[in-house]
């Protein structure tokens, strides 16, 4: 067998699928991060890929594809969603936040994202940015968690450094933060 | 004036960068890189007879599609190595059968998920479409799945390796046939312990760039060992070590799994960039490993069947240790025999076991290789002496605690000579150790003695509950060696490197700590890089918990060269002794002054100005050093047997491992009705030496103690007969999520310094998950009463046993309960 290499055009538009069939592809026009993006991509584009490839925001992490370990959550106008498991065309004329857009105008971490600096909430860091989301939805909803909401504000997601016990922490460490108390 | 952080738990230096979204893993780079995917086999085992491709070169945006033969033609014509089997990593004189893979199948595949064909393309999406048009024509044979299969040997994983055996190894010291003979009491345990994975929350993934330019490659990999994968790409690609540069990038986690290379597509990936390159199509590749790939394609690791015949006297003491196990390694043995060997060496603990031997066997399977995983081998020789423990002092009805103490050593016999090999081929000796002292903390954690009175009350509100513990020895810090680099720039900020990798340990804040505790500087003002070969080009790696022995040893090492250097030129400057001069602040100070005397001091700075006797002037602070400023006529401007430069290399190389220790206890609650496992309390008594960090030590032991819960209640690895692995997602294969690890995990510290390194250190980072299995197994057979010997147990798996146990086809513990010794030993 000799080598296989075929040196295709590699910015062709379109893809044919199987039976001849072309790719749709469609125009994706939302606010990430407070920002209006407007991109054209395949119609099959995760919003995953989307974010991280497309408009290479890639604080969002990948780390199952199916929605199990919530490493790639994003609030989907204000609403934790899995992005592994959302297309990129579905959410046209939507607001999509990311972890990056949770860093304050000034550069300064969000509540969250302090938290889990002061409480050492994270080790490798990958499934932060889904916590991180998470949470900061979650302390929305409920700004003043018990221990007890602490764990369930949490236990949609997968951590496989920290044992969990520094992000319970985290959550209420940032809910005294958003307070104000320290 | 700079507050000394060794040893103290300041946060971490990497935290805000990672929590802004800003960290660089591996698919985070190369954003315009060709992207690959392979066509894996679905069969466990069979010839590959035919491979169609020329459906997929017909999908648009496909750049390539390799196979095995074009792996063979490029070493025909371009003088690699990549169509030979990947390298034995670590021989050993016992593996007398390995075997290892191919980056492509070459005509026979032996585990579910092996690479067959490659193909790049404009990105994943493109490159699986052409992947689904692959037809690869297979003759299936059949697998063998499993340890029973691979012992029967009916049928072989590789045919000139009939009896499946990869390795046998025997290692006896005193006469264990005598001292069985002779000792009062025996007992034999059958155990068994499952698979399980690393299983970080990122893949392994690998991004190379070639340059026409300069004929070199870089190479991006989510590795542990980058030093190592570059030696392995530079001799796979015939190119010399100077060609090739290799950096572990942010890495999401490894555990292990990532310490094995070069991984097929380490070779791959960089071999496409280049061939790719030269037909002057792209210069970028990238694979991303899916969660998918990674179950079928990396390694597991864990699974072993135990046999373990025990002689003790009355007192519980054991005379004889005789330990017969059967490792499932897999398809191949890339990473040798590295954990049976961890496991025969570190079964016998913290304690004196009697003549010992230990008989083990490497088993081939058709299944996927099996390298080490965090605790790598320890967690089942944990789970094979603590069951014994519990044995022996359930068969003479003694408090198990007290059985433990009996036969601990002690210590005032340190350094103890175990008379084995470690995995380092160094003997294993501990080197200290205080294990009365830590059961003493851990039973005061527990209230050990208190829990028969909580039991009582337990069971008169109707549940049943049990405790159980779990002692362990650690060989940590294995050599070869590790290094690092430190300089003093001239704006005084400190920069150091070392070789080996990181994957969320927290090492450019430890290391930082070290480094500023040696220059007197402030710890944020050092910046730390890991697993960059640009920067540190020799190490081994990062495993075995010897991250903060190995490079944190060399960074003081580096760091005091550095000190040394920055005192005598400030002496010489300031016209003192080095002996007058502290550093602190960041300034070389004639100690007791005030801090601005002048005359008295220099910052760090200027001496590293100084350091660098210059002819050119590039700025203000360079005027200092040039040729008409400084410097003594009569003198060379660097001295002989200096180097200009504030800064230092420095190793660390020790004779041995060095042992840290630990022991765990947990209660547990079985639901009497649906024996459901309920965690109530969990305890930790940990030793890992000197501490550079406590706020990171205790996330590591965190971290350990979830991983040792997975293992213990719910991790496995599902194979069927057809050797198809049936959970190879997050939705089937059982990680704890918040919700399964203990509401809290009480923790005790006891430090006693290693002897070994300048810094009393011992690694900490696989401790927390070692004694998992024993100490569950104990808590739950404590609850139940009758024996387990088998981990993980999940509630069916319980309620199976209870009915078993109810049919008398599992023998009851407790039998001799009520015996009155049990009173006497129970303090």
């Amino acid at each position: 067998m000799s080598q296989h290499a075929i040196f295709s055009d590699t910015s062709a538009a379109a893809e044919p699928l199987d039976d001849g069939a072309v790719e749709q592809r469609v125009t994706v026009r939302l606010r990430v991060n407070g920002l209006t993006r407007e991109v054209e991509v395949p119609a099959r584009r995760l919003l995953s890929d989307f974010l991280r490839h497309d408009l290479r925001l890639t604080g969002t992490h990948v780390g199952c594809e199916h929605g199990v370990c919530g490493a790639c959550t994003v609030l989907l106008d204000g609403t934790p969603v899995r992005s592994c498991l959302t297309l990129a065309a579905s959410v046209d004329g939507h607001e999509v936040t990311t972890v990056e857009g949770l860093v304050a105008q000034d550069g300064s971490l969000h509540p969250v994202q302090q938290a889990f600096r002061d409480c050492h909430g994270l080790q490798c860091g990958f499934c932060t940015p889904g916590f991180v989301t998470t949470i900061a939805a979650y302390l929305e909803e409920n700004p003043d968690p018990s221990e007890e909401d602490a764990l369930e504000a949490v236990s949609g997601n997968l951590c496989r450094c920290t044992g969990y016990q520094n992000i319970k922490k985290a959550v209420l460490r940032a809910a005294e933060l958003t307070k104000g108390e320290k | 004036m700079t507050t000394r952080s060794l040893g103290e738990p300041v946060t971490r230096s990497e935290d805000p960068r990672l929590l802004r979204g800003d960290g660089r893993y591996l698919d985070d780079l190369g954003q315009d890189a060709l992207e690959v995917a392979f066509v894996r086999t679905p069969h466990a085992h069979a010839r590959v007879v035919d491979i169609d491709v020329s459906q997929a070169l017909d999908v648009d945006g496909v750049v390539a599609v390799y196979t095995y033969d074009d792996l063979l033609e490029s070493d025909e014509q371009e003088g690699t190595h990549v169509s030979e089997p990947l390298p034995l990593l670590i021989p050993h004189p016992g593996l007398h059968s390995p075997r290892t893979p191919y980056a492509l199948a070459k005509d026979e595949v032996n585990h579910v998920g092996e690479a067959v064909v490659m193909v790049v393309a404009r990105d994943r999406y493109v490159a699986e479409d052409a992947c689904q048009r692959i037809v690869v024509q297979y003759d299936v044979l059949p697998p063998v799945v499993g340890l029973d299969a691979s012992r029967e040997a009916v049928h072989a994983v590789h045919e000139d390796v009939p009896d499946n055996v990869a390795a046998q190894v025997l290692q006896e010291v005193g006469d264990v046939e005598a001292a069985l003979a002779a000792a009062p009491h025996t007992l034999t345990l059958d155990l068994f312990v499952e698979r399980s994975a690393s299983m970080p929350m990122e893949g392994k993934g690998v991004y190379a760039t070639w340059s026409t330019d300069e004929g070199s490659v870089r190479v991006y990999t989510s590795t542990q060992a980058s030093t190592s994968v570059r030696a392995a790409v530079a001799a796979k690609l015939g190119l010399d070590l100077t060609k090739v540069e290799c950096i572990a990038p942010d890495v999401g986690g490894g555990f292990g799994v990532k310490i094995v290379h070069p991984w097929p597509e380490e070779v791959l990936v960089p071999w496409a960039a280049r061939r790719l390159a030269r037909a002057g199509v792209a210069r970028e590749v990238k694979w991303t490993e899916d969660r998918r790939e990674h179950f079928v394609s990396a390694a597991h690791e864990r699974a072993q069947q135990q046999e373990v015949t025990v002689g003790f006297d009355d007192s519980g003491r054991l005379l004889a240790f005789d330990f017969t196990f059967w490792h499932d390694n897999g398809a191949y043995t890339p990473y040798g025999i590295i954990i049976p060997i961890i496991t025969s060496t570190q079964v016998v603990g913290p304690y004196k076991p009697g003549a010992y031997r230990c008989q083990y066997y490497s088993m081939y399977t058709n299944t996927v290789i099996v390298t080490p995983y965090r605790g790598a081998g320890r967690p089942q020789a944990v789970f094979a002496m603590e069951r014994t423990m519990d044995a022996i002092a359930d068969r003479l009805g003694l408090d198990r605690t007290l059985v433990r103490e009996r036969n601990f050593i002690q210590p005032e016999e340190m350094p103890y000579d175990h008379h084995l090999i470690f995995q380092d081929g160094r003997p294993v000796i501990y080197d200290s150790g205080d294990y009365p002292a830590g059961m003493e903390k851990l039973k005061k954690l527990v209230g050990w003695d208190e829990f028969e009175s909580y039991r009582e009350q337990a069971r008169a509100e109707g549940r049943q509950v049990g405790i159980g513990l779990a002692c362990y020895v650690e060989g940590t810090g294995p050599g070869p060696y590790e290094g690092a680099h430190v300089v003093v720039e001239t704006s005084g900020k400190v920069k150091a490197a070392t070789g080996l990798t990181t994957q969320g340990q927290g090492h450019q804040t430890a290391f930082a700590q070290v480094v500023a505790d040696q220059l007197g500087v402030d710890m944020r003002d050092v910046e730390v890089v890991t697993g960059d070969t640009r920067r540190f080009r020799y190490a081994v790696g990062t495993f075995a918990s010897r991250a903060a022995v190995m490079s944190g040893s060399a960074m003081h090492v580096a760091a005091g060269k550095v000190r040394a250097k920055a005192l005598k030129i400030a002496a010489e400057a300031l016209e003192v002794s080095e002996d007058d001069l502290e550093l602190v602040d960041g300034v070389a100070r004639v100690k007791g002054t005030a801090p601005g005397s002048p005359g008295t001091s220099l910052s760090l700075g200027t001496i590293a100005v100084l350091s660098n006797p210059l002819r050119y002037a590039f700025d203000e602070a360079s005027k200092a050093a040039t040729q008409f400023a400084v410097g003594d006529i009569s003198k060379p401007p660097v001295a002989e047997g200096e180097e200009p430069g504030l800064e230092a290399t420095g190793y660390y190389s020790p004779e041995q491992s060095t042992f840290a220790s630990g022991m765990h206890a947990c209660v547990v609650e079985t639901d009497p009705l649906t024996a459901e496992i309920r965690i109530l309390r969990y305890c930790v008594v940990h030793d890992c030496g000197t501490v550079i960090n406590p706020r990171i030590v205790e996330g590591q032991v965190h971290g350990g103690v979830a991983q040792g819960v997975g293992g213990a209640l719910y991790e496995r690895m599902e194979y069927d007969e057809h050797g198809q692995l049936l959970n190879a997602s997050f939705m089937d294969f059982l990680m704890p999520y918040a919700t399964e690890v203990p509401r809290e995990i009480e923790i005790d510290h006891l430090q006693t310094p290693s002897p070994l390194n300048p810094l009393g250190i011992k690694g900490a980072g696989e401790a927390g998950v070692i004694p998992g299995m024993a100490v569950f197994a104990s808590a739950i057979e404590d609850a139940e009463g009758f024996r387990i010997d088998r981990m993980p147990i999940s509630p069916s798996e319980l309620f199976a046993l209870r009915a078993a146990h109810e049919h008398g086809d599992v023998p009851s513990t407790r039998q001799n309960e009520k015996k009155p010794q049990q009173k006497e030993s129970a303090r």
